[in-house]
């Protein structure tokens, strides 16, 4: 049995806190500040939610997080709850969140992530826990870093298909472009293939600018009923489809280095949205490094197996391209903050989607696709935003 | 860092030279990581077989920068997944390879040396 969630459920209010570096707030203050300036931009205050999500920090683990930023606002939902699926986290909130909307277990939700990778952890603190994705008796043994986990995968795909690194790199000059316009982005100087590929190389194929940033920040929206989304401060942004797909934690035991589970996810949510990529007018992939984002476009449809270099490299991706992709920066120029890092793709999203981006506004913003993965491309989880419900 | 039978039974393997595989009587698979089902047929009737030694690089990368400063002195070092003659496909190094001839579809054998610490784990090298 589904439930249609198709338009039954809103985003009504959307907010980042000051993302980069972030020297005097910790993980639950960046986490508990994106909450409230979320319910304010929806016209509510904090006794109007009876529905909270959140994920864990990095910097500032509570075993209960949910739980205890609750407790740190002092409210007192009756649907409380932490996801945990890496960089999907954020989207997987999303869909629970639909979810237990629909099914009356809570009316008005906030989904806020906050996390202190740069200023509440060191470098080597940050790097060591992100990598804690690999087996800890398995694969860590032999030395792997987080970029080097991607690396396969990149390098898989090069092999495959005769991707290049210049067309990897592409991805990172397009987000740069569209920072470049963000004021609130962490990176803005705009950057050129030639740029990408003399950076230091950390893992080959990926050199340092095919690499996502460490950051601090936090970002909330609040969801309700179509129903109650109406006559707030903001037009609703509506939840069309919302889709999942799961295929392994470790690399090591991926079905395929080079096809993901973006493709069930994909699938699922344009078939709940009832739409097709043809629909879509601007998407939010998932970018920890450029490959991703690569083999995204292929498995979310926006091209065939194998083209993501050509497309990526065709300046499609770009301010003015036929699909804009990443419009705040992404992970790789706006922030990464750990797992919170797709939620500022949805608060943009969600803005864009307002016309409400002023000097960088969309011409065309009626539909969009947001994405996000976690692991080394393990969890994924797809979303479908739109203005209206034709 | 576990306390599974198997997963110790897999490190005596490691200890005494043998990368240690585990085949399943019930459907014929053969998977790596220890598992206490077959991850094809879910049958429990599995027992150990050791690898040949001959396997084929599915991918790899050469890390240029550790964070465990265990591995700090092994730099740079190329970490790979190498699929085992007898299917299963895992995580590894390869010993002395130079990046820029080695290829994704080469044939590495198995070897057994000390990595990060002082248990023999099992590596690979290029074959001759």
């Amino acid at each position: 049995m589904t439930a249609n969630l198709r338009g039954a459920t809103a985003f009504i209010g959307a907010a980042d806190t000051t993302v980069g570096v972030v020297p005097d707030l910790n993980a639950t203050e960046l986490c508990v500040q994106a909450a409230l300036a979320a319910i304010k931009d929806a016209g509510l205050e904090k006794g109007d939610i009876d529905g909270l999500i959140t994920c864990n920090s990095m910097a500032q683990p509570i075993m209960y997080h949910a739980e205890a930023i609750a407790e740190y606002m002092q409210i007192f939902p009756r649907y409380c709850s932490s996801v945990n699926t890496g960089g999907g986290t954020t989207f997987s909130a999303v869909h629970h969140a639909a979810s237990a909307i629909a099914t009356g277990m809570a009316d008005t939700i906030v989904i806020s992530m906050g996390d202190s990778l740069r200023s509440g952890m060191t470098r080597e603190q940050a790097a060591k826990t992100q990598s804690s994705t690999g087996h800890p008796l398995y694969e860590q043994v032999y030395g792997q870093t987080v970029p080097s986990y991607y690396a396969l995968i990149a390098q898989a795909h090069m092999a495959e298909y005769g991707t290049t690194q210049a067309q990897y790199a592409e991805i990172a000059v397009a987000a740069r472009a569209h920072a470049a316009g963000n004021p609130t982005a962490q990176k803005r100087e705009p950057i050129s293939v030639d740029d990408v590929l003399a950076s230091r190389m950390i893992a080959d194929p990926l050199h340092l600018l095919d690499c996502s940033l460490m950051s601090d920040g936090g970002s909330a929206v609040v969801m309700t009923s179509a129903e109650r989304a109406q006559d707030r401060p903001h037009a609703p942004v509506y939840l069309l489809g919302v889709g999942e797909g799961h295929s392994h934690e470790h690399i090591m035991a991926a079905r395929s280095l080079t096809t993901s589970a973006a493709v069930e996810a994909g699938q699922r949510a344009y078939a709940m949205a009832g739409a097709n990529v043809a629909d879509i007018d601007f998407a939010q992939l998932y970018d920890c490094f450029t490959p991703t984002v690569l083999i995204e476009l292929e498995d979310l449809g926006f091209c065939a197996k194998g083209e993501g270099g050509d497309f990526s490299a065709s300046g499609a991706l770009k301010p003015g391209g036929s699909l804009p992709v990443n419009t705040h920066g992404g992970l790789l120029s706006h922030c990464h903050p750990g797992n919170p890092g797709s939620m500022f793709a949805l608060t943009e999203t969600i803005q864009q989607l307002r016309h409400n981006c002023g000097d960088r506004q969309l011409a065309k913003a009626e539909t969009a696709l947001v994405h996000a993965q976690g692991g080394i491309m393990s969890s994924h989880a797809a979303v479908i935003l739109a203005r209206d419900v034709q | 860092m576990s306390n599974s039978a198997l997963d110790k039974e897999f490190q005596a393997g490691c200890a005494r030279g043998e990368l240690r595989l585990q085949h399943c009587s019930a459907c014929g698979h053969t998977q790596f990581y220890p598992r206490i089902i077959c991850a094809a047929c879910g049958n429990d009737a599995l027992s150990w077989v050791a690898a040949n030694g001959p396997g084929t690089v599915a991918s790899f990368t050469k890390v240029r920068q550790a964070i465990d400063p265990k591995f700090k002195d092994l730099l740079p070092y190329v970490v790979a997944l190498i699929d085992l003659q007898e299917g299963p496909r895992m995580m590894s190094v390869i010993i002395d390879a130079d990046v820029d001839t080695l290829q994704i579809g080469d044939s590495v054998t198995l070897d057994f040396m000390p990595w990060g610490d002082d248990a023999l784990r099992p590596v690979f090298k290029v074959a001759e």
